[in-house]
């Protein structure tokens, strides 16, 4: 099967006061048909960079470079027309925080419609229909009062099944998630969560999901690759992951979850905090907080290589981390 | 929205009404009094209590204000003193012209700022925005008359593009006539409102729900329509609804500038010539011409943002 999105070598800077700072630093990842991809880290290591920088969001004074292969074509070398005709036809986003990804000046129908517009031949009495449509798709009672309403008289849980709406109103291959589910009450989350599965399996589409939370990953993922620091340390399939890992970065997450696996805690277990953008230290970015750093580890960086079961690791002493084991960290 | 039209238009009555008794006050506070402007300085006590009487100030000031309502009321703002003439008539001659100009130096202020400050904050700190922004720094800092009389030496006398004063007949004559005080009236709020734009436009480019717009796929064009300029402009309408207050009082100044007929013109003479009811009768109408656009404002600021509306 051939992958349906390919990402290769994809790096971002910013010009930050002359010196230019990589946020994301030389990743690659395939996402399948169908496939949903869990992209985890905590915050900084770039993960909401990849997906802007994937859909070429990212604000002028930042430099992507790298290619993202999306059926053949690549997203970074294409004209502005073409890549109109992929973003939000295609390749959808969700955001984190839907009370700003939204316009709260206008009303929810233009909003969805502008999209219906931009990629369907749908005629305004089509669209109107589909509208309605799409408010059922994602679980909106009362669909045809709620569309004349503005951002601002929904609920957050209400606003991000808008935002979903809007994404799927084209019925793209590809939905980019942003911890869409983070800015929620954590029973809102299940319920948005569980709706982007169902959507997945009725339009069949791929979803890349961003998200610090492992329990999410467990619940929700097919494969996962983990962020940190710009790169990614450690990918493979959710289950091999969760019970092998090959990092000590993973290592040290998955010992702050419960093994349970859909219970949600945050990243915390680990010592220290992750580097910032401007000091990422040499050699494994994660040395100062790893157990397992030697000399090598400070003087050179670790490249992802293939393990056992599909999995693959950034790390020079991975034996020893998965001799070590998920127990007593 | 209509609610909130109505219940706009209700706070309306307060409002006027706090006029009146603003004009009915300030008139009373000014220097000198309305008999001996009459009559001059050297009057018979006799006829000055017969003017008193016949205007009414021999009575206490409660009863002054219930005849001074009731006359607003019946439409009778009395007569000018100098001119000889209703002042109702008056205002009706002077205030359509003073309007028509404050009217076209909004309208140009608007044509000139809103597309300038898209292209000084789409262009940001390179040569384009840079220029814009140095050009109006320098209008904003030239006093209106004199910028007034520049323009009028250069495209009145001397390039004779434009008449160096007056009204016209017609309507076309007085946007022809009235379109150099306008542009000159029209430079410096541009100034300030495409500050205030280029701003906002700033702030709204990078917001995320316009980079959820990029997302979509939809065109640039409706992206800063519908999604930057709608936003951008919400702070700008009430910073130009507050301005047109000056706007009216730089038109007192135009006006004297460009010889034209207008309400400034007409206050300043009757403040000169201590022409009570005529001040009073303009205050009043320039006031409610002032809230008139203040109610106008929030009506389109209510249009642009519906968290308003509520
Ligand atoms: S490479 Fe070294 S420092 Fe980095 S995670 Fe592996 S053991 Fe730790």
């Amino acid at each position: 099967m051939t992958p349906a999105l390919q990402v290769r070598h994809l790096s971002t800077t910013f010009g930050h006061h002359g010196t230019p700072v990589t946020a994301v630093d030389d990743i690659s990842f395939d996402v399948m048909p169908g496939e949903v991809l869990g992209l985890v880290g905590e915050s900084g290591s770039g993960k909401s960079v990849t997906l802007r920088s994937i859909m070429r969001l990212m604000p002028h004074h930042s430099a992507v470079t790298g290619s993202v292969l999306w059926q053949g074509c690549d997203l970074m070398t294409m004209t502005e027309a073409e890549l109109r005709r992929v973003r939000g036809g295609e390749i959808s986003m969700i955001f984190q925080e839907p009370g700003t990804a939204l316009n709260p000046v206008l009303p929810v129908r233009v909003q969805i419609e502008e999209n219906l517009r931009a990629h369907t031949e749908l005629s305004a009495a089509g669209r109107a229909a589909r509208c309605l449509e799409l408010m059922d798709l994602v679980g909106i009672p009362d669909a045809k009062r709620r569309l004349t309403q503005y951002p601002h008289q929904f609920s957050g849980g209400m606003r991000q099944r808008v935002m979903i709406a809007i994404a799927l109103a084209s019925n793209p291959k590809l939905l980019l998630a942003d911890e869409p589910t983070t800015a929620l009450d954590v029973t809102i989350q299940d319920q948005i969560l569980k709706l982007i599965l169902d959507l997945r399996d009725e339009l069949a589409m791929s979803v890349v999901f961003v998200t610090h939370d492992l329990g999410v990953v467990a619940a929700t993922c097919d494969r996962m690759a983990v962020m940190y620091a710009g790169r990614i340390v450690e990918s493979g399939p959710v289950p091999a992951v969760f019970a092998q890992p090959n990092h000590a970065y993973t290592r040290g997450l998955l010992g702050s979850v419960p093994r349970s696996g859909t219970e949600r805690s945050p990243l915390l277990s680990i010592e220290g905090t992750p580097p910032g953008l401007t000091s990422r230290p040499a050699g494994c970015a994660f040395h100062p907080r790893c157990a397992f750093a030697t000399d090598l580890c400070r003087r050179e960086s670790p490249a992802l290589q293939d393990r056992a079961a599909g999995q693959a690791a950034a790390c020079f002493h991975s034996d020893r981390v998965i001799a070590a084991g998920l127990a007593g960290s | 929205m209509s609610l909130f039209f109505l219940r706009r238009l209700i706070q309306l009555i307060p409002t006027l009404a706090f006029i009146l008794v603003v004009v009915f006050v300030l008139v009373r506070l000014l220097p000198g009094d309305p008999t001996s402007a009459i009559l001059g300085d050297r009057a018979l006590d006799a006829d000055v209590a017969r003017i008193n009487h016949d205007l009414g100030l021999d009575r206490s000031i409660p009863v002054q204000f219930v005849l001074f309502l009731k006359a607003v009321a019946t439409g009778n703002l009395g007569n000018s003193i100098t001119l000889k003439l209703p002042v109702t008539t008056l205002i009706a001659q002077r205030l359509p012209v003073t309007v028509m100009l404050t009217v076209m130096a909004a309208l140009m202020s608007l044509v000139m700022a809103v597309p300038l400050a898209f292209v000084a904050a789409l262009r940001r700190d390179e040569l384009a925005d840079s220029a814009i922004r140095g050009t109006f720094q320098v209008g904003l800092s030239m006093p209106v008359f004199y910028l007034g009389l520049i323009l009028l030496t250069v495209f009145g006398a001397r390039l004779g593009w434009f008449p160096v004063g007056g009204y016209g007949d017609s309507f076309g004559e007085h946007i022809y006539h009235l379109f150099l005080p306008a542009f000159t009236l029209a430079l410096s709020l541009a100034a300030i409102l495409m500050r205030n734009l280029r701003a906002a436009i700033i702030g709204v480019v990078g917001a995320e729900y316009v980079v959820f717009a990029r997302s979509k796929g939809i065109m640039p064009g409706v992206i800063l329509m519908r999604h930057v300029l709608r936003s951008a402009l919400i702070s700008t309408v009430s910073l130009f609804g507050l301005s047109v207050g000056t706007l009216l009082g730089g038109a007192v100044i135009t006006e004297t500038v460009f010889a034209i007929p207008g309400a400034g013109r007409l206050m300043i003479d009757s403040i000169y010539g201590r022409d009570y009811p005529v001040v009073q009768g303009m205050t009043m109408a320039l006031a409610v011409v002032v809230s008139l656009t203040f109610f106008l404002t929030d009506v389109v600021e209510a249009w642009l943002d519906p968290r308003v509306a509520r």
